[in-house]
């Protein structure tokens, strides 16, 4: 299983536009991922908006990927680029 | 209707048009005592295929949608999608829920969620019902909530209008927007302004208007006219250029003709509102609300979590003042973690400064978060009391503020006891902001929330205007500054009033700053103590602001 640990970069933290991206770019690697604070009992699926929502990450807070699966440590590489930007600047 | 009636709400994107009334569909419900489905698993797989094309739909809008609105219907077409939602309405069909009852439902548990997170997540709420009501919709085969086709310009109204609506709305076909509900920060305002759509909220009974009836929407003043005549709406559309003129005329600080300074400062009530304002011709902030932080939380937020709002809060302030007012609470806006209990007369009971009387932690955590989030962004943060009524109580919230490290401690003036007391109330503290909604409430004994009452509580009010000049009295005596933080500060003829009654500072809604500082910058500071004592003569309030409207400068006259 890989696992990778990445502070969450976007400004109004995991939420609205930069959950979005996330949860798009998620589900596009087909994988199962789960997301969550280390060390906490609260991993969500990472395709799923409501969820990843819910989980309310705010900037600067570290989450865990974990996913499983061929490719998984590509993919969990491109997602934590992705949550290492500030995904609201635009 | 012999004579056109005019409806008022907030004016929430600016402008004037006039049109036939297009009623927004409700959403359509469950029906009641929908049957528990044969086959769970085939429901299932009927409800999933029904969130798959509502996602779809969505998809198709946003592809032609500029780029807000397309990255809202992504959004939305996410949450369609979202497996999570899918899972729950499975449970519910499994539990003997029929298709559209579990789909409600499963919208219903997040729902629940998002509301208990507060802030931005309860506002995502609106987006995730309507996806549950188009999903509700195409199961029962009919068509989804939301505009019918018209194909003339209209005037669309509504209860509110969820985003995928008001994102995909046909700019040339609609003219302006009318909502019963919503807000200020609401998607229908944000689309409607951004896109220049005239749109006014909270017109109540909007949604009674029948359809076709043609209304003019003034976007400006905030109201709505019915069956209006041509007169009229001629006159709205002449009034609305010779106010854009007369704005655009004045800049900057506030001031009279013969310079006599008035800050001119704007309310806002959380992150959103700091963000919009920041940017804005504004001296800063004269009333932050913090209740935003606190209302929605199940347990007391930390004083790392309070300074982080904070500070997001202050640094489009850098520089200005930021006048924030602690806490506000009480039994008709309790805390889940500081419930004192319900009360017989929550408007008299412990709220305000009461509540944190008696809950002292609560207080000095916020204390202590302002202090931090001023340090970090170097905006001038001064903290005021709301429910101040004694010269000890000033002194007691003056000696915490400044044990937390900040500089300036102020009280809201709202109480008459404390506008009657202010020299010695004042005398404790650096500044009074009158905050003349509830000091109208208790003033004239009339509950600010019955409506029926709104005569009573007009800032029009003589006895009100007494009030407030002896609050500034006894705060001239003192040297210390007095401001106002509530509606009154808004209106350009009463901002006239205030200043001459001796109000140095007045704060209000950002769109009301330039038309405030246009009156400022006609009159002189004697003529406005001249407006005072005119207002202060009349035996009614309706007197009051006619004989202001009569005595002030032609061209502000005219546009008010």
């Amino acid at each position: 299983m890989a696992t990778r640990t990445v502070t969450i970069a976007s400004a109004v933290g995991l939420h609205a536009r930069p959950a979005s991206l996330f949860v798009q770019a998620a589900t596009a690697t087909g994988l199962d991922i789960e997301i969550g604070r280390p060390g906490q009992d609260d991993a969500v699926d990472a395709t799923s908006i409501l969820g990843v929502m819910a989980l309310g990450a705010r900037h600067g807070e570290e989450v865990e990927l974990t996913a499983d699966g061929e490719g998984a440590d590509e993919a969990l590489d491109s997602l934590v680029e992705l949550l290492s930007q500030d995904l609201d600047a635009s | 209707m012999a004579e056109a009636e005019t409806r008022h709400g907030i004016g929430v994107s600016p402008g004037a048009a006039s049109g036939p009334v297009v009623q927004v569909r409700p959403p359509v419900r469950p029906p009641a005592g929908e049957p528990a489905p044969a086959d769970p698993e085939a429901a299932l797989t009927e409800v999933k295929a029904a969130f798959e094309a509502v996602a779809q739909d969505l998809e198709a809008r946003a592809a032609t949608a500029d780029d807000t609105a397309q990255q809202i219907l992504t959004a939305t077409a996410l949450i369609a999608r979202d497996k999570g939602l899918a899972k729950a309405a499975g449970r519910l069909l499994a539990a003997g829920s029929g298709p559209t009852s579990a789909v409600d439902g499963a919208v219903e548990e997040y729902a629940a969620q998002f509301t208990a997170l507060g802030g931005y997540f309860a506002e995502r709420v609106t987006d995730l019902r309507d996806v549950g009501n188009r999903t509700i919709a195409h199961l029962l085969g009919v068509p989804p909530p939301g505009i019918p086709e018209f194909h003339e310009p209209s005037v669309v109204v509504a209860e509110d209008l969820a985003p995928a609506e008001t994102a995909t709305l046909d700019r040339a076909l609609v003219v302006g927007i009318v909502t019963e509900s919503g807000g200020r920060t609401s998607h229908t305002a944000i689309l409607a302004a951004q896109m220049g759509i005239p749109a006014v909220v909270q017109v109540h009974g909007a949604t009674e208007i029948p359809v076709g009836t043609p209304v003019a929407v003034d976007g400006d003043a905030g109201s709505v006219t019915i069956d209006p005549t041509e007169a009229f709406v001629a006159e709205l559309v002449t009034k609305r250029e010779r106010r854009e003129r007369a704005l655009a005329s004045t800049s900057g600080p506030g001031t009279t003709r013969d310079g006599h300074a008035v800050a001119l400062l704007a309310n806002i009530g959380g992150v959103e509102d700091a963000v919009a304002a920041g940017p804005q011709d504004v001296e800063g902030v004269g009333l932050f609300r913090t209740e935003f932080v606190f209302l929605s939380a199940d347990t007391a937020p930390t004083v790392a979590e309070q300074t982080e709002i904070y500070r997001q809060v202050f640094e489009p302030f850098a520089g200005r003042r930021v006048v924030v007012r602690t806490l506000d609470a009480g039994a008709d806006k309790p805390l889940a973690f500081a419930d004192l209990g319900p009360e017989e007369n929550p408007a008299l009971g412990r709220r305000g400064l009461r509540l944190s009387a008696e809950r002292p932690e609560l207080l000095d955590a916020q204390l202590e978060a302002l202090a931090r989030a001023a340090k970090e962004t170097g905006a001038d943060v001064r903290v005021m009391a709301p429910m101040v009524a004694t010269a000890e109580e000033a002194a007691w919230f003056a000696r915490r503020v400044r044990e937390n490290g900040l500089p300036k401690a102020g009280v809201m003036i709202e109480v008459p006891g404390a506008a009657l007391r202010s020299e010695h109330v004042l005398a404790e503290v650096d500044f009074g902001s009158l905050g003349t909604n509830d000091l109208a409430q208790y003033t004239m004994a009339a509950d600010r929330l019955q409506g029926e009452l709104s005569d009573l509580l007009d800032p029009w009010q003589p006895a009100v205007l007494d009030l407030i000049a002896a609050a500034c009295a006894g705060a001239a005596t003192t040297g210390r500054p007095m401001g106002v933080c509530g509606e009154s500060g808004g209106d350009p003829l009463l901002a006239l009033v205030l200043t001459g009654l001796g109000v140095s500072s007045l704060s209000m809604a950002p769109s009301k700053v330039a038309m405030v500082r246009f009156a400022l910058s006609l009159h002189t500071f004697p003529q406005c103590q001249r407006l005072a004592a005119i207002a202060r003569s009349a035996r009614t309030a309706a007197d009051a602001l006619a004989a202001v409207h009569a005595a002030v400068a032609p061209d502000l006259a005219s546009l008010v």
